[in-house]
Order: structure tokens, then C-alpha cells, then sequence
């Protein structure tokens, strides 16, 4: 990518304005206004039920927006369309990890690389280029060997990695990782935070839901911190989780 | 890759080592199910001689056209679809009406629009016309989702029988069409069964090439992936609505291909062949089989015909009774299944 084109955009990947989004009288994002820069790791923490997961979703068009806009690429959307994301250059995982489970590993990471328009993809068969990227793929995330098990019968973590290696199949700039290390023992840990490093070093926007403290101290090059719905506060790791309204918002009083 | 071709895969693995067919076979039921239907049917052919065979392997290939299209829907894309019968439905009386005889018809006293068109040209215009349906359907109903679906393609089995009782004008309600006309060739008319055999064959090789074709492409995956969880897959960047919609078409144009053979081939139809009852024991026979595998559809339209078509020669059952029956053994069938092989004979997924 030359200079002049990097230039030519802002240096945020994701903006919102004044986005909201209510489950009945539960505010779980209120009036939202937040800009997330290009490049990097941003961290997304807060208390439970502060609208983390609730901004990815809304962020990436799985749940509609009950107002505002959210800008991707600088491209200003009133209404996400989840199937349109991937190309404003934008794809997540999820909290829960929603992976095809009655399809083999292999197929779940060939379901993304394949043609998008319908009546080319109705003729097109595995092609060699697909099978060297998913190849590639899988054994970035350690899952070669489990290519042909049913995506079901994984463990929690190989699931993990498997949605992680789901994402990274979709070239995009920016992946929204919705607690990317719950569940996880130190040693796949370890390994998911290597996967995240090295995409953040080819250059991706990396965007990632936490409760775990030390990680985002490690990772983080900012953090923004949300409480019932609102911004808390954002900015450099250490500064933001030593100020007392953060400390407050997630000790009680 | 076929994707039922495991227990291909099993079968010439076993071939090669015959002795340790005994020591797997054992904890394979797919391979047992295979040869216990097949050896069945082989049985029943003896059995019966030529004559019945031949017709029992008529309403066969229909039922596996249905079977194989239904398959699509409900076992690769998971819409469980109980209206499939209306697409069979508007397939049959399209050709019905198509290539009902002048001649014939202006004998009747309550007349149809007569045509008289030869059975090849009215067999297209039938599949086009049951894949309209069912685009004007599938833009309704790609908006419901489980078990709503299954309600709503419900309705529409519902409606369909209805307009096929009573638009009179053009069916001829309970009274049925008769005389329909059979496939022509140049001068060569396809009149004894096993010439029509041979066509249904001929089309239903041509269904299953068809499946085999969209289910191992980039689309089938697809498919798959909806099946599983279409709101993940929207997120890479797939128009989920359109996929539906695009398998939901070419499975009713299917449907309506069978429709046409069938009402060809029986000569006669009234409403009373698109009841909801034939969609539900459709639906049976295609998670008999299997869902997501098209070979499990073939072996399921095999079993449910021998089913019912053997159990007419079972001595101690009296001549009224086995219309009945024949549903009672497939309910119980059925429950055992669920029971005890919920992902039916040859299959691996689960609904």
C-alpha cells in the first residue's frame, strides 16, 4: 500500500456516532460516540452487561442499530448489513463461538474463501488457490491435523482457534474479536495471542472484547472502557486503568 | 467429493479384503442397510416378475425426483419444508392441462382449457411454472425461519390442494383430469411402462446429477453453512435471503418435474394425489434416508415404495385395509428411527 493512499483515508478504521441500541427498557448501548484508529490492538473492557458484546454486534451488523451511524472505512452506514461488512473490510467472531458444527474443519474455513456471487459459486469447484490458503490457514492456528473432524466434536479451545483461523481466511483490514481468550488454558493462550500479534504486525486493525486484565495490559495499544452503555474512558492502556473513575466502575464503591 | 460417498468408500475398502467385511460390518449399519434394501428389492423383482417391477420401479424414480429435490431443502439447507407436494401438485396439472386432448375434453360436460400440446413441450412450461410459484413463494416465506417455517410451508401445501379442488374452471376439482396425453418422441410415442421407466430413469439420473452438481460446489457449501448457522455466515459476506431463495427454486422446479411424469404417467390426476398426507410421508422418506446425502434419498424412496407396494402381498392382511396400514408401518417406522437412527439409514446430520 503506498503513502498516498493511506493518506487519503482517516486514521480511523471504525467510528460511531451516537449509536444506540435498547432491549426493552435495558439501555445496552446508549448514545455512543467513539472513533477506533487504524492499525494496532484496541481493547474493548468494562463490567458485565456495559454493552461490549452488544457494540461488536452492532458493529458488524448482526444486530440493526436503534440509532445512529456507525462508519466503516469511512464509509458512513445508517443500517449495517452483516452480509455487507466484509467488504467495508470489517469481519468478528463471536463470545459464544458459532462455528458450523455439522461440517468438517476444512469445509468451515473453505466456506469463506469461495465465490460470494451466487450463480458463479453455483458452478465453481475447490479451486488450488483456495486449497493452499485454507492449507496455510490451518496450520497457522495448529488445526491441520483436525481437518477432517466435524467442527462438533472439537474441544472448546481448538473451536477458538478454529473461528480465530475462520476470520483470518477473509482478508479484511479489520477483525472484531469477541473475547478471543475466555475459556482458554495458558498454553492455547498463549498460542491465540500469538495469532493476534501477528496479524496486528501484517498490518490488521485488531479489535478485541476482554475481561482478562493482564492481556490487554500486554496487547493493547488503547482501550476503551465502557460502562452501561456509555464511554467510560479511552485512551493509553496504563493511563486509562489507573484513573479512578475505571478503578471505581469496576470495584464498586 | 460425493458427499455420501463413505460408504462407497467402505464398500470397495471391504471388496478388496473380503475377510474383514465380518469384523466391520458389524458396527456399520450404513453398509447393512445398503444391501439388506437393495437384496430387497432384487428379492422383489423375482418375486413379482418383470411386470410389477417394472411399475414399482416407475413410482420409484418419481418418489426419489421428489425425494432428492426435497433433500436440498430441508437436509443441505436446513428448511424444514412440509409444502413440497403443492410444487409437485402444479407440476402435474400444468402438464395435465397442457396436453389435455380436444378431442377427449369436448366430450366432458364441465370443460378445461384444452391445449393439446405435446408432452416434451408442456413438461418445461410445467418446471418453469412450479419455479415461479415458487419465487413468489420463497420471497414470502425467506422471511421465517424454523419453526415458523415449517408452519407457514404448511399453508401452502394447504392452499395449493385448495386451488387444485376448487379453480374448477381449470382442474376440474374432484373430478380430475383424464386422458392424459403420453410423452411423444418425433412419431414414437413412449406408451408401454417400461419405455416410461427408462424416461423416469432417465430424468431422475438427471435430478441426482443436478443435486450432486449445486451440493459439491462453492454454492452447496454454502448451503451447508446456512443449514448450520445463517447468521454466521451473513458475516462473511454471503446474501443468505438469496441462497435460500436460489435452492428453494431449483428444488421446486424438481418437484414439478416429478409432477409432470407423474401425471403422465398415471394418465389420470385429482387433487387427492397433492394432499398434505403424500407431503409428510415425502418428508419421511427423505429423513428415512438421510438428511444431507442424496444416495440416503434414493434408498429411502426405495424402502417406503417396497414398503408399500410389498405389503399388498402380505397374506394375512385383507385388500381394505392396507392403504392404512401402510401408514401405520411408516408412522411406527418412523418413530423407531427417530429412536434410534435420528440421522436416518445412510446419514450423519441431525436436524
Amino acid at each position: 500500500m503506498s503513502d498516498t493512499h493511506t493518506e487519503s483515508r482517516t486514521v480511523f478504521a471504525i467510528e460511531t456516532r451516537e449509536i444506540s441500541k435498547h432491549f426493552g427498557a435495558v439501555k445496552a448501548v446508549d448514545r455512543l460516540t467513539l472513533s477506533i484508529p487504524r492499525d494496532g490492538m484496541t481493547s474493548i473492557v468494562g463490567p458485565n452487561g456495559s454493552g461490549k458484546s452488544t457494540l461488536i454486534n452492532l458493529l458488524s451488523g448482526t444486530l440493526p442499530l436503534d440509532g445512529g451511524m456507525v462508519i466503516i472505512d469511512d464509509v458512513g452506514l445508517k443500517i449495517v448489513k452483516a452480509h455487507e461488512t466484509p467488504a467495508h473490510g470489517l469481519t468478528r467472531t463471536f463470545q459464544e463461538v458459532r462455528l458450523f458444527d455439522q461440517i468438517s474443519v476444512w469445509d468451515n474455513i473453505m466456506v469463506v474463501l469461495t465465490n460470494r456471487r451466487l450463480f458463479p459459486a453455483l458452478v465453481e469447484r475447490v479451486k488450488p488457490s483456495y486449497r493452499e490458503k485454507a492449507k496455510r490457514i490451518l496450520g497457522d492456528v495448529g488445526m491441520w491435523e483436525k481437518r477432517d473432524a466435524l467442527a462438533m466434536n472439537l474441544s472448546y479451545g481448538q473451536r477458538k482457534l478454529l473461528e480465530i483461523g475462520r476470520a483470518m481466511a477473509l482478508d479484511v483490514n479489520t477483525y472484531l474479536f469477541d473475547e478471543p481468550f475466555a475459556g482458554l488454558f495458558p498454553q492455547m493462550l498463549e498460542g491465540v495471542k500469538g495469532i493476534l500479534k501477528e496479524m496486528r504486525d501484517q498490518g490488521h486493525t485488531i479489535i478485541f472484547v476482554s475481561h482478562n486484565m493482564d492481556i490487554v495490559r500486554e496487547l493493547s495499544d488503547r482501550i476503551f472502557v465502557l460502562d452501561s452503555g456509555t464511554l467510560l474512558a479511552a485512551g493509553e492502556v496504563e493511563e486509562v486503568l489507573s484513573s479512578a473513575e475505571v478503578i471505581e466502575a469496576y470495584l464498586g464503591d | 467429493m460425493l458427499p455420501d460417498s463413505h460408504a462407497y468408500r467402505e464398500l470397495g475398502r471391504l471388496a478388496r479384503n473380503p475377510r474383514e467385511f465380518f469384523r466391520s460390518s458389524k458396527g456399520s449399519v450404513e453398509l447393512w442397510v445398503n444391501l439388506l434394501v437393495i437384496t430387497w428389492a432384487l428379492a422383489f423383482m423375482l418375486w413379482q416378475g418383470a411386470g410389477f417391477a417394472i411399475t414399482v420401479a416407475t413410482i420409484f424414480a418419481i418418489w426419489a425426483i421428489l425425494a432428492v429435490s426435497l433433500n436440498l431443502v430441508v437436509g443441505f439447507t436446513g428448511l424444514l419444508s412440509v409444502g413440497h407436494i403443492g410444487f409437485f401438485g402444479i407440476g402435474a396439472y400444468a402438464t395435465a392441462i397442457l396436453t389435455s386432448d380436444p378431442a377427449y375434453e369436448q366430450l366432458r360436460t364441465e370443460a378445461i382449457p384444452t391445449f393439446g400440446w405435446p408432452f416434451f413441450a408442456a413438461l418445461p412450461i410445467s418446471i418453469v411454472l412450479a419455479g415461479l410459484v415458487a419465487l413468489v413463494v420463497g420471497v414470502v416465506f425467506n422471511r421465517f425461519r424454523d419453526d415458523i417455517f415449517v408452519l407457514v410451508s404448511f399453508g401452502f401445501a394447504i392452499i395449493a390442494f385448495s386451488v387444485f379442488l376448487n379453480w374448477r374452471g381449470l382442474t376440474r376439482g374432484a373430478f380430475g383430469i383424464h386422458e392424459i396425453g403420453k410423452p411423444q418422441l418425433g412419431g414414437w410415442v413412449l406408451d408401454s411402462e417400461t419405455e416410461f421407466l427408462a424416461l423416469a430413469l432417465f430424468f431422475l439420473a438427471l435430478a441426482v446429477l443436478i443435486s450432486w452438481l449445486i451440493v459439491s460446489s462453492s454454492f452447496g457449501r454454502v448451503l451447508t453453512a446456512i443449514r448450520e448457522d445463517e447468521k454466521a455466515i451473513e458475516v462473511f459476506g454471503y446474501r443468505v435471503v438469496h441462497y435460500k431463495l436460489a435452492v428453494w427454486v431449483i428444488s421446486a422446479m424438481m418437484a414439478g418435474l416429478a409432477g409432470g411424469l407423474f401425471s403422465s404417467w398415471t394418465s389420470f390426476i385429482d387433487p387427492n394425489s397433492f394432499i398434505l398426507l403424500e407431503s409428510i410421508l415425502l418428508i419421511s422418506i427423505v429423513i428415512l434416508g438421510g438428511l444431507a446425502t442424496i444416495w440416503g434419498s434414493l434408498l429411502g424412496a426405495m424402502a417406503f415404495v417396497l414398503l408399500e407396494e410389498g405389503m399388498r402381498f402380505l397374506p394375512f392382511l385383507p385388500n381394505e385395509f392396507i392403504g392404512q396400514a401402510r401408514q401405520i408401518v411408516l408412522g411406527i417406522l418412523l418413530v423407531l428411527l427417530m429412536l434410534f437412527r435420528p440421522q436416518g439409514l445412510v446419514g450423519r446430520y441431525k436436524l
